[in-house]
Order: structure tokens, then sequence, then C-alpha cells
């Protein structure tokens, strides 16, 4: 009989995250996978990051996260989406070589010490007085383990659907988790169906390149890791095609053999990346929609056409893709389909992704409704630091809303639930100028040193990088008159007077590069904090106007409430309102404030009748 | 631990009076008792007790009571001194009493604002409270009922959703950029932004509901015997005294609150005027008085002026008063001619004074921001005209957001706090 600490099943990126996290911060950890040589699977777009998701993959970096260094191991095209717009929604991304990122992450797990790698089918939970106890295979195994994190993706009761066939299974080829899937539905869990799908995969041979606009890689020297000194890979390009009338046409002509459309899956898509056959049936007047042809790695032919996933059936796939030009002749390698699975109402977890039905059992992931490699790895990374805090009595980094997206999303999650698959966007994020993709180190890795959850190579790193910043914060803080700054051809009025460099790149035109006469070559040594640093103190003004609102928000959370609190007994809740609070079971007055159609008068009704509890309570 | 502070306040009428009954709530209420009457009488009884003061002298015989937490008005220990009424007898308490370690007065509304926050009456029962402590005129009545009815939470709810949609113009710019639905910001985004910041800067051009409160501002100026006191006696004796307005800063000028015909007004009698008035030459300690006069002209909703005519400040009613007095001068465009002593032209002047006040006080039934409200309005104001003058996307969207911000604070959503200081503030101390 073997033991644990941390049991994660799943080695997708969030059971890669939550396997490695665990084992990072000293929990003897086991990964159990149905197939190890799948571990870091991308089974859909071979893309890591963009818009929102790329500030979740340098957050999951900044805590020593897999999926940053992978993806740049696997990168073989750098762009950084809205690069024209302001830095915090600056978005990079990258296309990965499915190949040599699966390779990269399998590397890191292998290497990873405390974390023992276990192939075999997750078949039910052990529970012991309503708490998780450990984890028996289909084989009889059973391990020991009090904490277990579930990161079982569209495994658990996933269907497959391509026109008329259906499969079992989450991903083409292998064998959804049923037993499992029981066993949680038995447990009375609040559990809904989404669906999402995947496009046709195309053999790049049969692609006539010539004609199509080129998309090539931004050739500039950024990567997604902090520890990835330079790009590794030859960079390639992608080419952009559009969908026709006449492929309209073909869609619409079998639009009653999708399943979406005949009625096979109910669940909600999501609205963010629709299928090809949504677009055609809401946005039927386009003339044509963009689809992008990404290389789906160095040593393959085989190419993804980004913006059509569908479920089809194959020929009508076919006649689609040719009538997109330069794919008139394309073969299609492996069909496109839908997938519709079970996802847990995440709003049954608390902040630590922990079910609060199942104590000590965490789950991560598209089971929490959430779409996205990046999305899930975030979720992975938080289940598995917190189930090791929790294994080892330790405390997980405190990320909140003000300091993370990974934390916007699990306190989106946890509170508003979903309503189709939830994805990562950067006007979830209300103190999104603090929080750039760029600055993601600064937030987050001091608390990760803090947390134990930082490895030896990047605890080094971040102690240069913080005396670096010293240097900078000396240099920003010299005074320098208008006057010089207007000698060097900057339009400053002269009768501004002294201010510190850090003032003056508040002002518009203002670089860091004009005030190098100042900055010196202290700029060198670090370009990336040098342009980070030199952002927040143009940012500065709304940062300090939003500090105001910062206060409010940890004024109402530290008034605390129970997850049983009995919201039925607060006067003047409505029934809706009582059954929204007690299913998200907001830790606090804050959180409970952020529960959709909380209203301000409910919320004050809350509040009185907190104290009243409390009171209550203490006289007893 | 036991940080919160023990407060205390004169809960009944100002001095003099027949009792004065003196609260004390918190931590330290019973070590209050202990000091002022040696000891701690049964709970809820009332008993008689000679109160001393820390050397032992004799304040006051007085009865007291004791009310131990949480059960109580507060939800904290609370103490009650009925004193005799005198101001000398009521300082001298007030005073043993904060001598007495982490015990002080009480701010404004701070008993109400713990029993609220205690959970002893909810926030219905306090803006209840509140509104029942401030409305004194008629025309008050009407403007709370209006705000109470929702008449600004609905504007407010209605501006949230417009800036709602214009922020999610500007999100989908900046999070679906990379897809081909991406269009640029519509052209007439700009313009629907300056649309709302104009309405708004109407809402906020119009009466503040704090005019209610302080009521509308008519000074009496002019010469000495020129008639002021005797209009302004004239004009107050008869009339409801309103006795909470918001008190004035200025202590040299006799002011007097009063409502006429359910309208709320403040007169006040200027003295200091003289030396400006007769051009004489100030001397030192006059010219604060005048410099304090000319304060009062600059708040003043109106001035009625009594002196030689043409020489009151721009704007003020020509009034030649005296009619009655032999040697009378009568002004040649007068607004009014009138004799305080007789009574004569005096109703014209109030019933013109009443319909000029009406147009400049909230009118009954509108809703009107009070000054957080006007603050919180202002904010949302301010952030709409960056958000038009602005041209990154994403610093348009933080401005649209701190304009959504805003709203939120003004009806209460984003944070409690804001409301809750607002609410008890308003309270008088130790209600």
């Amino acid at each position: 009989m073997h033991s644990f600490d941390v049991l994660v099943i799943g080695g997708g990126h969030a059971g890669v995250e939550a396997a490695c996290a665990a084992a990072r911060v000293g929990a003897r950890t086991a990964l159990v996978s149905f197939d190890l040589t799948a571990i870091g699977a991308m089974s859909c777009n071979p893309a890591i990051g963009g818009l929102g998701k790329g500030h979740l993959v340098r957050e999951v970096d900044a805590l020593d996260g897999v999926i940053g260094r992978a993806a740049d191991a696997g990168a073989i095209h750098y762009r950084m989406l809205n690069r024209s717009k302001g830095s915090a929604v600056w978005g990079p991304r990258v296309q990965a070589d499915r190949v040599r990122f699966k390779a990269a992450v399998q590397a890191i797990v292998r290497a990873q010490p405390n974390l023992t790698l276990v192939q075999g089918e997750a078949a039910a939970l052990v529970l012991e007085g309503g708490r998780v106890a450990g984890l028996e295979l289909a084989d009889g195994t059973i391990f020991n383990a009090a904490r277990v994190v579930l990161c079982t993706g569209t495994f658990l009761g996933g269907v497959l659907f391509r026109g008329e066939e259906r499969y079992e299974g989450g991903r083409i080829g292998e064998n959804a988790a049923k037993r499992l899937a029981e066993q949680l539905r038995g447990a009375d869990l609040p559990m809904a169906r989404l669906k999402t799908g995947t496009p046709p995969r195309l053999d790049g041979r049969t692609i006539n390149w010539a004609v199509l606009e080129e998309q090539p890689s931004d050739g500039e020297a950024w990567t997604m890791s902090s520890l990835t000194p330079r790009r590794v890979n030859p960079e390639v390009f992608c080419a952009i095609t559009r969908t026709t009338q006449a492929g309209h046409d073909a869609i619409r002509a079998n639009l009653h053999r999708s399943p979406l459309f005949s009625g096979a899956i109910a669940a909600a898509g999501p609205r963010y990346c629709p299928s090809i056959e949504d677009k055609i049936h809401r946005f039927g007047d386009r003339e044509g929609h963009q689809v992008f042809l990404e290389p789906e790695g160095l040593d393959t032919h085989m190419v993804y056409p980004n913006g059509i996933s569908t479920s089809l059936p194959t020929d009508v796939q076919e006649t689609v893709v040719r009538t997109m030009p330069g794919c008139e002749r394309v073969v299609i390698v492996q069909p496109g389909y839908a997938v519709e699975y079970d996802h847990i109402d995440p709003r049954a977890l608390t902040p630590d992704l922990q079910l609060r039905a199942i104590p000590g059992l965490y789950c991560a992931g598209q089971i929490n409704g959430t779409t996205g490699y990046e999305e899930a790895a975030a979720q992975g990374l938080v289940a598995g630091l917190e189930a090791a805090a929790a294994a080892l009595g330790k405390l997980a980094p405190r990320l909140d809303r003000a300091n993370s997206y990974i934390a916007v999303m699990v306190d989106d999650l946890t509170l508003q639930g979903v309503s189709e698959p939830y994805r990562m966007l950067t006007a979830r994020a209300e103190y999104r100028l603090r929080l750039r993709a760029n600055n993601a180190a600064t937030r987050l890795t001091g608390l990760g040193v803090e947390a134990g959850c930082i490895g030896e190579e990047r605890r080094r790193w971040w102690e240069r990088r913080e005396a670096t910043r010293e240097m900078f914060h000396v240099k920003h803080s010299q005074k320098v008159h208008a006057r010089e700054l207007a000698d060097l051809g900057l339009s400053v009025r002269r009768d501004q007077g002294e201010r510190s460099l850090a003032e003056w790149l508040r002002y518009d035109g203002v670089t860091p590069e004009a005030l190098a006469p100042w900055l010196g070559e202290v700029t060198a040594l670090d370009p990336l904090l040098a342009e980070e640093m030199a952002e927040d103190a143009a940012y500065a003004p709304y940062l300090a106007r939003q500090d105001a609102e910062l206060r409010d928000l940890r004024a109402s959370e530290a008034l605390p409430l129970a997850s049983d609190f009995p919201y039925g007994e607060v006067p003047g809740l409505s029934n809706e309102m009582v059954e929204r609070l007690a299913k998200a079971a907001p830790g606090t007055l804050a959180a409970a404030g952020r529960v959709p159609g909380v209203t301000p008068a409910a919320l004050s009704a809350l509040l009185v009748h907190a104290r009243r509890v409390a009171n209550g309570q203490r006289a007893a | 631990m036991n940080s919160t502070p023990t407060i205390f306040a004169l809960s009944s009428g100002a001095p003099p009076a027949g009792v004065g009954v003196i609260r004390v709530s918190g931590p330290q209420a019973r070590a209050a008792l202990q000091a002022l009457a040696s000891r701690v009488p049964a709970p809820r009884r009332a008993s008689l007790a000679k109160l001393r003061d820390g050397a032992g002298a004799l304040l006051d015989e007085a009865l007291v009571l004791w009310f131990p937490g949480p059960n109580t008005a507060t939800g904290e220990d609370l103490a009650e001194f009925h004193c005799h009424g005198g101001r000398a007898v009521i300082a001298a308490v007030e005073a043993a009493l904060a001598a007495l370690p982490e015990t002080r007065r009480a701010e404004p509304g701070e008993f109400t604002r713990r029993a609220f926050a205690n959970g002893r009456i909810d926030l219905a029962e306090a803006e209840g409270l509140g509104d029942l402590l401030a409305a004194e005129t008629e025309l008050q009545r009407a403007a709370a009922l209006a705000n109470l009815g929702g008449a600004l939470s609905r504007h407010v709810e209605s501006w949230r959703e417009r800036v709602l949609v214009l922020s999610a113009e500007v999100e989908g710019v900046l999070d679906f950029s990379d897809e081909e639905d991406s269009a640029d910001l519509p052209e007439c985004f700009t313009w629907n932004i300056g649309a709302l910041a104009t309405e708004i800067g109407e809402w906020l051009a119009r009466p503040r509901s704090e005019r209610l409160g302080e009521g509308y501002r008519v000074v009496l100026a002019g010469p000495p015997n020129a008639g002021k006191s005797t209009l302004f006696n004239a004009l107050v004796e008869s009339e409801a005294a309103i006795t909470s307005p918001i008190a004035g800063t200025t202590r040299d000028v006799i002011e007097r609150s009063v409502a006429i015909a359910g309208v709320p007004f403040t007169f006040v009698d200027t003295a200091g005027l003289r030396a400006i008035e007769l051009g004489v030459e100030a001397d030192q300690i006059e010219a604060i008085g005048i410099d304090r006069a000319k304060g009062e002209l600059t708040r003043a909703d109106l001035v009625l002026w009594l002196g030689p005519e043409g020489e009151g400040p721009d704007g003020a009613w020509e009034v030649a008063a005296q009619a009655d007095r032999a040697g009378f001068v009568a002004k040649v465009a007068a607004r009014f001619t009138l004799s305080a002593t007789t009574g004569e032209g005096l109703s014209g002047l109030k019933t013109t004074l009443v319909a000029s006040a009406r147009d400049a006080l909230p009118k009954p039934g509108e809703a009107a921001l009070n000054a957080r409200q006007h603050a919180r309005l202002t904010e949302a104001g301010e952030a709409l005209g960056a958000a038009k003058r602005l041209t990154d996307p994403l610093l348009v969207a933080e401005e649209l957001r701190r304009a959504r911000v805003a709203f939120d604070r003004l009806i209460g959503r984003a944070t409690t706090e804001d409301m809750l200081d607002t609410l008890f503030g308003r309270f008088c101390i130790g209600k």
C-alpha cells in the first residue's frame, strides 16, 4: 500500500501543474494518468497564450509552473497580440510544436523531486467519514492520500460527436473515466454539461501556401518564461485564408446533420470560440470568416485551421475546407469533432478549489467549466499549491483579484459559476492596469518564494532581479529639471521645475530611451525590468486612484461569512438571492457583493445579519 | 483585545433643560459608572447616586442606569446618567467622563452607527430614523420621500447601464482584436460619452439636498439703524423655528432658521458690515468682523438691502424699510416698501421670498443630491470627461470603469462603508 500527501488524477495541463506545484512545496505527490506518454499533450489548438491567457501563462510561470517553460521549448511562432495598445492588454502568444512541447513537459515532470508517476485508470475515490482518504485504480490498487486533485478534463462523462457518429471518451482514441463520473454523480454534486469542439487537421503538403497571405513570427526576443534566456527553435510563418459563400452554403445545407443543431448536443458552448456552423448560423450575412492556418510542428505536415471548429459530418467538412482559397485540394488528416462533457458547478468549490461537499477533493481545469490550456494550468497550480499547503500545514501564496488573473478566475468561478465554458479575458480583471503580463514575476514570485513553491533556479534569478530593481529605484528617484529635458528636445514646458525621473515618465513622449542620459547603463542590466518599471511610473496616477478602491475592498473582506450562513433567515433577501448566495457560499461580505444579482440593500441586510449571528453566538 | 473606544454624549436636548441624559456606550461603560457613581447598580434599574469626579468633588446627584451588552440600544455595554440639566452640571459630568481611559465624546451619529454595526437595527430602520431626525419642514419631507422612493437610484442605474454598454464596446476592441470581429470603436462612441457627461453635468448643477437642511439663506444688510434687526425679528418671530440647521461658522452674526409655508429659511442679521458700508477705516479687530460679514454676503442666496439705494451688493433686493417712520426715504426702484413695526408689506415680502426659495431649493418630489452623492457623481463625470479625451482604449476602459465604480459607490453596490458613513454622519449625537 502506497501513501501520498497529494494525489493528482490526470496528466493534462491542470494535472501537470497541480502535481508539480504540490511537489515543489514539498508534498509527497503522485500523478495518476491513463497513459503516461500522453502527459503534456495539446489536445486542441497548438498555441499557448493570447489575450488574457498570456497573463495566466506568465503568472503560472512566476510561481515556477511548467507551462511557460514548455511553451518556449516548443515555440515555433511568436506574436504579441494587442501590441499597438497599452501594455496591460498585451497578450503574449506562441504556437508550439506539439512534440517538443510535450517532451518538455514530460522532462520537467520526470525531473521533479517528490513526484511519482503512476500509469493506471482512476476507478473510484476512497472516502472515509465523508472525507477523501485515497484512490482506487481499475486494477484494484489502492493509494492512500488525504488530498486528491481531480484534473480529468473532458474525460468525465465525455461524448464525442461528429455528424451522426458518437464516441465515448474525452479525446479521440482515449477512454472516458466513466466509473469515476458515476461516483461523483452519486455524491449528488451539482453538475452540468458543456460542449467544446475542434477543427479538422489538414495535411500541409496539400495546401497551396503560395497564394495565401503570410503571417510571420514577430522576430522579437521576448519569451513566455522568465527562465528562458532566448528563443530556441526556428520560427515558422502561418497563413491566413477565409471561408467562402460556397462553403457557407454547404454548411447551411447540412446544418441538420450537425449534432449542435439536430438537438444531440444541448449543452452550451463557448461564445468566444464558436464552431463554424454557429458562426454561419448567427452571422449569416458575413461573406467569410478569417481562418489561420497554423503549422502544428517542425517535423509534421499537420496544419491546424484556427477558426473552423466543427462537428459536421466528415464529408461536409471536406467540402467546406476545399472552398477556402489555397485549400482547393487539401486533405483532411483527422476530421473535427465536438465534445460534450460533465463539469462540476464551480460554486460548489471553496476559493482553494476544494469541494465543500467532499473535503480533501480538489478540482481543476475543464472539470470546473473552463476552456483553454492556460485556464486549466492556472487552476491546477492553485489546487496543487493549496492541497500541498493543507497537507503540510503551510500557507499557499495569497492570491486576490488585485494581484493576479489567476485569482480573478478562481473568484469568478466559485462565486458566479459558469453558463458557458469560461475563458480568461482581460476585461474580467478590474485592476487590469496593475496586472500586466510583463509584471507577473514582480507581482507573484516574491509570494511564491515565501510560500516555498519556487525552485532554486528561479529563486536565484529572482534575487538578482530584485537587486537590479533597487538600482533602478535609485535611478528613478533622481531629480531632473524641466529645462534639462526641454534642452534634449522633449516636449515638456520649461517652467515645470524639478521632478523625479519616475514622475517625468508619466508625461507623454517621455520614454525611458529619452531619459537614457540619467538612467545610464543600468537599463542594459535588465531591459525587461527597465521597461516594466517605466510602465509602472506611467500608470502610477491610475494605480494610486485604485488604492482607495482597494482599501474599501479589504474592509469588506474583513467581514467573514460562514459557509453555512443562514441566508434564508436574512430579512429582505429574495428567494433567488438566497439561492445564489447559498450556492456560491461567499467567504466574505466583499465576495457576497460579487455574487450576481446581490443588491446594495441586500448587502446591508447581510452585514447586519452577520453581526446578529455573531452576537447570538457570543451570547450563547 | 479592547480596541473599541467608549463613547459618551448628551442624548437629551440642549441645556439648559430639566434633565440632561448622558449616555455612555462601550467596554468602559461599567468602569464609568464605577468611577463617577462609585458603584454599578443592578441591570436595568434606575437608582440614585452622587456623582463625583476623579478628585472626589461632588458634581451632581443623579439617576444612574446600567445596561450590560449585547442586548442594549447600541449592542454594547451602556450606562446612563440622568443629571440635572444645567449647562455647568452637564459640562462637569462630561469632563469627568472624558478624563476616563479609552473614553471620548461621540462623533455625530456614532451611537446609531454602532447600533447598526452591532445588528441592533437594520438599515431601513436606521434610514427611517435619519430622515425623521432630519426632516423638519414639508419640503424636506417631500425630497426625502423622493430619494427614498428611489428616484436617484433609478437614474444612477440607467447611467450605469449606459456606461456598461460603452465599456463593452471598448472591451471588445481590447479582448477580441486578434479575432475578425474586432471592429474599431464605433464613430458615435465619443459622442455617446459626451452626451452622458453632459446629462450628469446637468444633475450636478441642480440644487443640493443639503440646501434643504441649511435652508434658503437670506442676509439682511445695510447700515446701522436701517431697520435690519426689526425686520429680522418680524420675519422669524411668528414662524416655526428649525432647531437643527447645519451650524454656521459665523458667530458674530445672528442667524435663525425658520420654516415659512413649509420652506426652510435661514435669516442672517449682519452687524459687521458697518465699516464697509460707511466707508469708515476699519481697525484691526473690526476687519475680522468685516471679513466674516463679506463671507456671509457670498454665502447668501439672497441679500435684502436696507441701505441707501444702489449701494448694496449686486443682485440684492432693494428694501425700503421703516415706512412708518417720519423722515422715511422711499426708494425709486424698491422691490418692497414695508414697515416691520406695523406689518405693512411684510406678507408680500414673505410670499415672494417663499417663491424665490422654492426655485432655488430642490423641487418637491425631485431627487436631490447630497454632498456625498454629489462627490461621487462628480467623480463619474470627471472619469467620463477623461474617457472622452483619451485615445488609448486601455485608459478609456479604465476611466469608464472608474465611472462605474463611482456609480456603484453612490448607490452602495460596491461598498457598504461609504453608505454607512453618510447615513450615520447625519445623525445627531446620542440619538
